[in-house]
């Protein structure tokens, strides 16, 4: 069996952890740029507030239902996931990070309750991070997954539903939209519902070979799965890293190269870390900008630029220098900007990346500061010592207005909690 | 004033920190006598932290448990992966609100004790929202003010 572990409102319940005043107010977490709501409490799904609703029309309900609005704080949804994750090691022989908020625990040759077992994952991992979890169950990936979102339609369940027993994988099965079958997408859930398919069991049952002409592989392999048969294996080691990508959108359109020139190199000096961090150096770095696309009635642009170091490099300076460069050669005045970024590519392990003869040699200098650069960030936050390319004043800065404090990584961002007893 | 909880930092894990280090880097002369014996180091992570990703660091302020050796400004590094028991000092939320405290069970009462004699215990109302946060394991108290 299989079991899908899912943090119930993971951004919502990361913030409670630290919060407890939170615990059941009505709170929604907001996208990048504070623009749409992309995690809700019980609560406000209770008021019918959808997943995704831009917060500006959704302001009068905020108001009058006094809901909390945080934005979202990736430094502290990564460290939680990770703990949960962690977590679940030690309960299962193999645990597949499926994403942030959701892991598939493999109960294969356990010699456990499964239901017992489902019991103990749930109170282990809110025990050690606080945070709540439902558990779905069932004999292939694409089964657990629909037992999970039944786990979570009714409280009675209390978080954990299982399909393992196939009589009872009917009922639920017929219960599930087939919209929401792990791999049926939207456009693929209107097709099958001209169709006449609209449950997970109507889906089950239909004809091999026109689900794989109206579907494709894929599409066959879901039906397989929901039938039982296990097509999705465990996908245990990530693929290495093919190109490290930092970009941002800006909290306002930005029109001069100077501001472009920091943002740029901003993100220049972060991939460089992450590069860093991964031990990695790269043979190409790109920049790309971009007007808003979504504004019809302002000129329109957007480009990106490839530069070839030298030789491969992780150096900060190295890599600031050739995106700026790029930068400098795609950039258009006249334009409101809304995008940035550096994509680095070609990555080697930085210990075999070829030398060359006749480039320079990296003064040594430059290859200690950066490690001390990133031991600095590393103990201070991100961006405390940077290069002055970077600036200091960032007025298009991404808007995080409603940001809680990164309290799992960054130690001077400590949160005060006052406590009177 | 009562103990206080000010801050909450996660503990990083996985990076350890080197305290003693012999090791041959010695580009010509004599190698160590000493490289044989060689034992690895003592890593402060492995012996504070059992249950890395269930522990958090947890700044404490103000002097109610100074008896327990817990003093204002101290580092607190709170494992959840420990079951609460009846002496334990525990980080508890109380009222929606975070506090250090030793928890004391008596019969069917549960009591939350500052360790100093000038503040009194509290007894926690069966009805309030009443959770353990996570046991206190070690305090970490600077000596140096420098």
């Amino acid at each position: 069996m299989i079991a899908l572990v899912d943090c119930n409102n993971f951004y919502c319940s990361c913030e409670r952890v630290f919060q407890p005043e939170l615990a059941g107010r009505p709170l929604v977490v907001l996208s990048n740029n504070d623009g749409c709501i992309v995690a809700r409490s019980n609560e406000v799904k209770a008021m019918g507030i959808a997943m995704g609703s831009p917060l500006f029309k959704v302001r009068d309900l905020v108001r009058r239902h006094q809901i909390v609005v945080r934005s979202s704080n990736y430094s502290l949804y990564g460290d939680m996931s990770q703990r949960v994750m962690r977590t679940l090691e030690p309960l299962s022989p193999i645990v597949e990070a499926y994403s942030i908020d959701e892991a598939f625990v493999y109960l294969d040759g356990l010699k456990v309750d499964i239901m017992e077992h489902a019991r103990l994952l749930r109170r282990t991992v809110l025990q050690h991070t606080g945070i709540p979890v439902s558990v779905g169950i069932g004999p292939t990936k694409t089964l657990a997954k629909a037992a999970s979102k039944l786990a979570k339609s009714d409280p009675r369940h209390e978080g954990i539903f299982s399909v393992a027993d196939p009589a009872a994988r009917d009922v639920a099965l017929e219960r599930l939209a087939v919209k929401d079958v792990w791999g049926v997408g939207p456009r693929y859930a209107r097709m099958l519902a001209r169709e006449g398919i609209v449950t997970a069991r109507a889906l089950r049952d239909a004809d091999l070979a026109w689900v794989r002409q109206k579907m494709t592989i894929g599409g066959m392999r879901t039906v397989l799965e929901l039938r039982g048969q296990r097509c999705f294996h465990a996908e245990m080691e990530p693929p290495p890293s093919q190109q490290i990508v930092r970009s941002r959108s800006f909290g306002r359109a930005v029109e001069s190269l100077e501001d472009l020139e920091q943002a740029v190199a901003m993100h220049a000096s972060r991939a460089a870390e992450k590069l860093r961090g991964q031990h990695l150096a790269a043979g190409l770095a790109s920049v790309f900008i971009a007007t808003n696309r979504f504004k019809s009635d302002s000129p329109q642009y957007g480009n990106s630029i490839t530069v070839k170091p030298a030789i491969p490099t992780d150096a900060t300076n190295t890599l600031i220098a050739c995106t700026l460069r790029g930068l400098r050669r795609i950039y258009r005045p006249g334009y409101a900007y809304k995008k940035a970024g550096v994509m680095l590519m070609d990555l080697t392990s930085a210990t075999d990346a070829p030398q060359s003869l006749f480039a320079e040699l990296q003064s040594p200098q430059s290859s200690s500061l950066d490690p001390t650069l990133d031991a600095v960030n590393r103990r201070f936050g991100p961006n405390t010592l940077r290069y002055a390319a970077v600036g200091f004043e960032h007025p298009w800065a991404m808007r995080r207005q409603f940001c809680s404090p990164r309290y799992t990584t960054c130690w001077n961002e400590l949160p005060a909690v006052k406590v009177r007893v | 004033m009562p103990s206080n909880v000010k801050d909450i930092i996660a503990c990083r894990v996985g990076r350890s920190l080197r305290l003693v280090r012999y090791g041959a880097n010695v580009p010509a002369g004599f190698p160590s006598p000493a490289d044989d014996y060689v034992e690895g180091h003592l890593d402060l992570n492995e012996h504070l932290i059992h249950h890395p990703a269930a522990t958090f660091f947890v700044r404490a302020s103000g002097h109610s448990m100074v008896n327990a050796g817990i003093f204002d400004g101290d580092l607190l590094i709170v494992d959840r992966a420990l079951s609460p028991q009846d002496g334990d000092i525990v980080i508890a939320v109380l009222f929606g609100e975070l506090t250090v405290k030793r928890i004391r069970k008596r019969q069917d009462k549960l009591l939350l004790e500052p360790d100093n004699a000038a503040y009194p215990a509290i007894e926690v109302p069966p009805e309030a929202n009443f959770q353990v946060w996570g046991v206190v394991a070690h305090a970490i108290h600077r000596m140096v003010r420098r």
